[in-house]
C-alpha cells in the first residue's frame, strides 16, 4: 500500500542545535550545582571512613497510544540519592529521595550502620581519587524541549495514518533526560547529563503484525512517520500467513532482532562471571568459537551510544576489543574483580556493594558492508525476522537461548520475500549462531524490549533452529 | 501530611478542569541483602516518597508524579497532570469513562508477626552466610548465593469520589541457589524456588520457617548430581509438576492472558495481547473439568503477593472466578474496562509499583484451588511420567499460547515409584490443549501460595509480585525435551 510522508513531528519541534546541557535544564529541578551541593553535604556529614555519594535527577514523560488512540499519558520527577559509606574495611549502600537535612543525616546514618554491622571484606578497595574523562556528547536541547502536545500530535498523526490504512497503532513516545552526579570524600567528582528520546510503534491487522523502533538522545533524529511506515508495510507484507514446518532455516535478523539475541550473551564478558564459573567463557577465552566476520567492542565513546564515561566507582571507561575476529580476546573487569583475577581495571564496575562485578553495557559490533535486500536476493529458502520476544537462557554453557519471532516474520525465497509466515519459536545457541554468520550489514544503533541499546548489524544466519511454530 | 498532600493533589486538579482525580502518596522502604562465597554482596536500604496523580480533563487520561512535596511541588505537578490529559484528548477515540464505585474509607495493614526491618542486619547476614558455608561444603559446588529482601509500602488513596484508604504492606523474601560448573555443564538449584526464592507479605518469620542452612546441603548436592543425571528424553510424555513450576505456568499462560489491557490491545506495543478474545468468556473449555482457577486479593485467600484490601484505584479486594469446573469464565478488569465484558463493577485488580508509575491491570493471587490427591496416591497412580520441578526458563508468545518451560531438575517417575534424577527437563505445548490434559491436582495439604516478585509490564515498565497459590498436578501427552533437541 503505498502512503504519502508527511512532515515528521520531530521536524515541527524547535529545531536546537545540539550542546551540552546547561546550568539548569528546561524543566529540571535542580541546577548542577544545587546537586553538587546536596553531595558536597553529604561528604562534609558523613563521619564513616570514606563516603560515595551518587545523585540521579530525571524528569521523564511518556505518552502511549493503542486502539489508535492515546489511552496512557505520563510523566514523573523524581530524585535518588544514594550514599556509600565505607567503615573498618566495610561497605554499604542507603539511598533516599529526600532532601532535607534530617533525611540527608538519616541516609548516611544508616549506610555506616548497614557497612558496620557486617564481616569485614577482604576484596574491598580504597575509594578512588580524582579522575579525568573523556567528553561524551549526550545531552540536546531539542529533546527537553520536546511537549506533551509534541508528543501527543506526533501520535495523533501516526493513528490517523492507521486509520486510513485500515490498521491499528500501538506504542509509546517518550521524552526525557537525568542529571548525573557522581562524588566522593577523597575528592573524587564526576558529572554527566543526557536525554533520550523514543519512538515504537506497532502495526496490527487481523493476522498479522508489523513493528518498528528507534532511540536517540536527539528527539531530531526520531521520525514517527518513517517507523509508521517501516511498521506498516510489515503488517500488510505479512498478511494470510502460512504455517511453516518447524526446522533449520537460513536466518536474516534485522538488527533489533540481532540485538535481542546479545542481550542474552553480554554479562559472559564480565570478569565476575567467568570467575563465578557461569559464564560461557569459562575455558572458551582466546579459542575461535565464532566466525571471522565477529568482531566486539565495548565501546562507550562510539558515535551511537550512550553513556556516562565512568563506572559505579567513578572510574573512567575504557574501550576494550571483546571479540576479535571470532575470538573472545578480552573480559571486561571492575576494580575489585580485576585484582582477583590478576588484570587491569577496565571502569565497567557495577555501583557498590554487589555480587556481580561489572559488565560491558555499551556494546558496539564492526558489522559489514552488505544491505538487508542484498542478503534477501542472495538467499534461495529463509526466515526474515523483525524482532525476537520472550528469550530465556535453556542451557548458560552452550548458550542455547529459547524465544518467539514477532511482529513481521517472512519466508525468503529465491531471494525475494514471499511472504508472511506464523511465528516460530526458536531453541538456538549464540555460539553456534555467531560462528554461521554468512553476511553482516553495517552496524547501526538498534533498540528492542529484550536488551539495552546497541549498536549492531542485521545478519544472515545459516542453521538457525526454529524448532516449534505457533498458531499465528 | 500525608492527606495534606493527596487533599492539594485533588483541589488543584478540579481547579484546573479535572472531572476526575485520584492521588496516592507512597512511602517505600526496603532493603536488599546478598552473600556469594561465604562474603557480602549486595548490602542496601532504601526509602522513596513521592506522589503520583491521575486524572481525567477532556475525556482522556493524565498522570504526572513528583517527589517535591510542598503544596507549590504538588499543584504544579497536579496541573501537569491536567495538561498531559488535555494533550491526550488529542488523539482519544471517546470519552473515558470509569464503572461505578462507592467511596471508602478505611485504614487496613497486612498481619505479620516480626518486622524485619527490626531484626539486626547482621543476623540477617549470619543466616545467608551460614547456608553458604553448608553449600560450600559440597564438593563440585563452584558458587554458593543467597538472598533476602524486604519491602515496607505505607501508602494513602484519595480520590475526588470522596475514598481515603490508608494501606500498610510487608512483604519478605529469601532464598538460596547453589550452582555448579563441570566439563561443559552449568547446573543449578534453587531453594525453596528459583528467582529469589519464596516471597509473601509477611515478615521475618517467613524466613525463619525456610530454614535456609538446614536445606542448603541438600541444595546444593542436587546441583552436582545433575551432572551425572540422564538427560530429559525427546518425546510425549505425562508430567508431574512441582507447585512452585505449577504457579509459573498459571501466572503465565493464566494470569497474562485474562489481563482484560491485554485483551484490549492496550498493551500491544510491548507484553503483546491475549488468545482470550472476549466472544471466549463463559464459552472456551480452558482445561479439564478438574481445573479450578480464581483471581483472589483478599486476606482470606493467603499472604501472596497478590493480597491487599484495595487496589490503587480505591476498589476493595475481590475474588473472581476465572476458571470454574474447566470453563472460562472471568477476566482481571478496573473500572475503565468492567464495561467492555458487561460488568458494572471493576474486579479491583489496577496495581502500581511505586508512586511514580500508573496504576494497571495487574495480577492478583492466581490460584489454582486445591485437588484430592494425595501426593504420594498420585506418583503411585502414575506409571510412566517425569515429575520437574523449579522453573530454570520460561518463554510464551504475545498472545501467551505457545509456551516452554524448563525446569533445575526432574525425576524419573517408574511404576507408580520415583526412579532416577533427570537432567535438564523441558516441556512445551499449547495453552488450552495443555490446561485440558490436567488429570490430577494435589489436595490443600500440598498446596502453597507461592510468590512471583518479579513480574514485568507497562512502558514504562513496572515491576509487581504477584501470588500464585498451586499444589503439585499431573499432565498427560505432553511435549517433553524440545529445549534441547537438536
Amino acid at each position: 500500500m503505498k502512503r504519502t510522508r508527511k512532515k515528521s513531528a520531530s521536524k515541527r519541534l524547535r529545531s536546537t542545535p545540539a550542546t551540552q546541557s546547561s546550568n539548569h535544564p528546561n524543566g529540571a529541578r535542580f541546577t548542577s550545582s544545587e546537586l553538587e551541593h546536596i553531595a558536597d553535604r553529604i561528604i562534609r556529614w558523613s563521619d564513616a571512613d570514606e563516603t560515595e555519594v551518587e545523585i540521579d535527577a530525571t524528569v521523564d514523560a511518556l505518552t502511549r497510544f493503542a486502539n489508535n488512540a492515546i489511552h496512557q499519558n505520563v510523566a514523573e520527577h523524581t530524585l535518588g540519592i544514594s550514599v556509600r559509606a565505607v567503615v573498618d574495611g566495610r561497605t554499604a549502600r542507603a539511598a533516599t529521595n529526600k532532601t532535607d537535612e534530617e533525611s540527608l543525616r538519616r541516609v548516611i546514618a544508616a549506610a555506616v550502620s548497614l557497612a558496620r554491622n557486617q564481616p569485614e571484606n577482604p576484596d574491598l578497595l580504597p575509594i578512588l581519587g580524582p579522575q579525568k574523562y573523556q567528553k561524551v556528547w549526550n545531552f540536546y536541547r531539542s529533546t527537553v524541549a520536546a511537549t506533551p502536545q509534541d508528543r501527543a500530535r506526533a501520535v495523533a498523526r501516526v493513528c490517523k495514518m492507521a486509520e486510513h490504512a485500515d490498521q491499528t497503532a500501538a506504542g509509546i513516545f517518550t521524552t526525557g533526560f537525568v542529571q548525573s552526579v557522581l562524588a566522593n570524600s577523597k575528592g573524587l567528582f564526576a558529572r554527566h547529563d543526557h536525554t533520550r528520546a523514543e519512538f515504537s510503534v506497532t502495526i496490527l491487522e487481523d493476522d498479522s503484525s508489523g513493528w518498528a523502533k528507534a532511540n536517540s538522545a536527539d528527539i531530531l533524529n526520531i521520525d514517527p512517520d518513517a517507523l509508521f511506515e517501516s511498521a506498516s508495510e510489515k503488517a500488510a507484507g505479512s498478511r494470510k500467513p502460512q504455517e511453516l514446518a518447524p526446522g533449520r532455516y537460513t536466518a536474516i535478523l534485522e538488527p533489533p532482532a540481532v540485538l535481542d539475541l546479545m542481550g542474552s550473551i553480554f554479562y559472559d564478558f564480565a570478569g565476575t562471571g567467568v570467575l563465578d564459573k557461569r559464564s560461557c567463557l569459562n575455558d572458551r577465552m582466546g579459542k575461535k568459537i565464532f566466525g571471522d566476520n565477529i568482531t566486539l567492542w565495548d565501546d562507550v565513546y562510539h558515535p551511537l551510544q550512550i553513556g556516562a564515561p565512568w563506572d559505579g566507582e567513578g572510574l573512567p571507561r575504557q574501550k576494550v576489543l571483546l571479540v576479535d575476529r571470532g575470538i573472545p580476546k578480552n573480559l571486561v573487569y571492575s576494580r575489585a574483580t580485576a585484582k582477583k583475577m590478576k588484570a587491569k581495571p577496565t571502569g565497567h564496575g557495577f555501583t557498590l556493594p554487589n555480587e556481580f562485578g561489572e559488565a560491558p553495557m555499551n556494546l558496539v559490533f564492526s558489522g559489514g558492508d552488505k544491505s538487508l535486500d542484498d542478503m534477501i536476493r542472495a538467499t534461495e529458502r529463509g526466515i526474515l525476522v523483525t524482532r525476537l520476544w520472550y528469550i530465556r537462557e535453556v542451557d548458560p554453557y552452550e548458550k542455547v537461548l529459547t524465544g518467539m519471532t514477532r511482529d513481521g516474520t517472512f519466508l525468503v525465497e529465491n531471494g525475494r520475500v514471499a511472504g508472511g509466515i506464523r511465528n516460530f519459536r526458536f531453541n538456538q545457541s549464540v555460539i553456534e549462531a555467531l560462528a554461521n554468520v554468512e553476511m553482516l550489514g553495517p552496524a547501526v544503533r538498534a533498540t528492542g524490549e529484550e536488551s539495552f541499546e546497541m549498536v549492531v548489524p542485521a545478519m544472515k544466519i545459516n542453521n538457525f533452529h526454529f524448532s516449534e511454530v505457533t498458531k499465528f | 501530611m500525608m492527606q495534606d498532600w493527596a487533599s492539594w493533589a485533588i483541589e488543584t486538579a478540579k481547579l484546573r478542569g479535572a472531572t476526575y482525580s485520584d492521588a496516592r502518596v507512597m512511602d517505600i522502604r526496603q532493603r536488599e541483602v546478598g552473600t556469594k562465597n561465604g562474603e557480602v554482596g549486595t548490602l542496601v536500604e532504601s526509602e522513596t516518597l513521592g506522589i503520583g496523580i491521575r486524572v481525567i480533563a477532556g475525556g482522556a487520561w493524565g498522570f504526572a508524579s513528583t517527589d517535591r512535596l510542598t503544596r507549590e511541588g504538588i499543584q504544579a505537578c497536579a496541573a501537569e497532570a491536567v495538561a498531559i490529559a488535555k494533550s491526550s484528548a488529542l488523539a482519544k477515540r471517546a470519552d473515558v469513562a470509569l464503572a461505578p464505585e462507592k467511596p471508602h474509607v478505611d485504614t487496613w495493614q497486612n498481619p505479620f508477626l516480626k518486622d524485619p526491618f527490626r531484626i539486626p542486619v547482621e543476623r540477617q547476614i549470619a543466616v545467608l552466610l551460614a547456608a553458604d558455608k553448608e553449600m560450600l561444603r559440597v564438593k563440585g559446588v563452584t558458587l554458593a548465593e543467597g538472598s533476602m529482601s524486604f519491602k515496607r509500602i505505607d501508602q494513602l488513596f484519595v480520590s475526588s469520589i470522596g475514598s481515603v484508604i490508608h494501606q500498610v504492606k510487608m512483604h519478605s523474601g529469601a532464598g538460596i541457589v547453589a550452582t555448579s560448573f563441570a566439563g561443559t555443564e552449568i547446573q543449578k538449584r534453587s531453594y525453596p524456588n528459583s528467582f529469589g526464592g519464596q516471597h509473601a507479605l509477611q515478615g521475618y518469620e517467613l524466613v525463619e520457617a525456610l530454614d535456609l542452612a538446614g536445606n542448603a546441603q541438600r541444595t546444593a548436592e542436587d546441583s552436582v548430581a545433575l551432572h551425572s543425571a540422564a538427560q530429559c528424553p525427546e518425546g510425549s510424555k505425562t508430567i508431574i509438576l512441582g507447585g512452585s513450576q505449577l504457579g509459573l505456568q498459571i501466572h503465565e499462560s493464566i494470569g497474562h492472558p485474562v489481563e482484560l489491557d491485554r485483551v484490549l490491545g492496550q498493551e500491544a506495543n510491548f507484553a503483546g495481547m491475549s488468545f482470550l478474545t472476549i466472544e471466549k468468556l463463559r464459552k472456551l473449555k480452558y482445561g479439564s473439568d478438574i481445573v479450578n482457577v480464581v483471581a483472589d486479593a483478599r486476606l482470606e485467600h493467603g499472604p501472596g503477593l497478590g493480597t491487599f484490601a484495595y487496589d490503587d484505584e480505591g476498589v476493595p479486594a475481590q475474588c473472581t472466578p476465572i476458571i470454574t469446573d474447566g470453563l472460562f469464565t472471568g477476566y482481571l478488569s478496573n473500572r475503565e474496562l468492567a464495561s467492555a465484558i458487561g460488568e458494572t463493577r471493576s474486579g479491583g485488580t489496577m496495581r502500581s509499583e511505586s508512586w511514580n508509575r500508573l496504576p494497571m491491570i495487574r495480577m492478583t493471587n492466581i490460584s489454582i484451588n486445591p485437588g484430592t490427591w494425595s501426593y504420594d496416591d498420585l506418583i503411585a497412580d502414575s506409571d510412566d511420567a517425569i515429575l520437574m520441578e523449579t522453573n530454570r526458563s520460561w518463554s510464551i508468545d504475545d498472545r501467551r499460547y505457545h509456551f516452554q518451560f524448563s525446569t533445575e531438575i526432574g525425576w524419573e517417575v517408574k511404576g507408580g515409584k520415583l526412579s532416577r534424577m533427570i537432567k535438564n527437563p523441558s516441556y512445551s505445548g499449547i495453552t488450552t490443549e495443555f490446561w485440558n490434559s490436567c488429570d490430577a491436582i494435589c489436595s490443600r495439604d500440598h498446596w502453597t501460595l507461592w510468590g512471583t516478585p518479579n513480574c514485568g509490564k507497562g512502558q514504562p515498565m513496572q515491576t509487581m509480585g504477584t501470588g500464585h497459590g498451586a499444589s503439585p498436578a499431573r499432565f498427560r501427552n505432553i511435549k517433553v525435551g524440545v529445549a534441547f533437541a537438536k
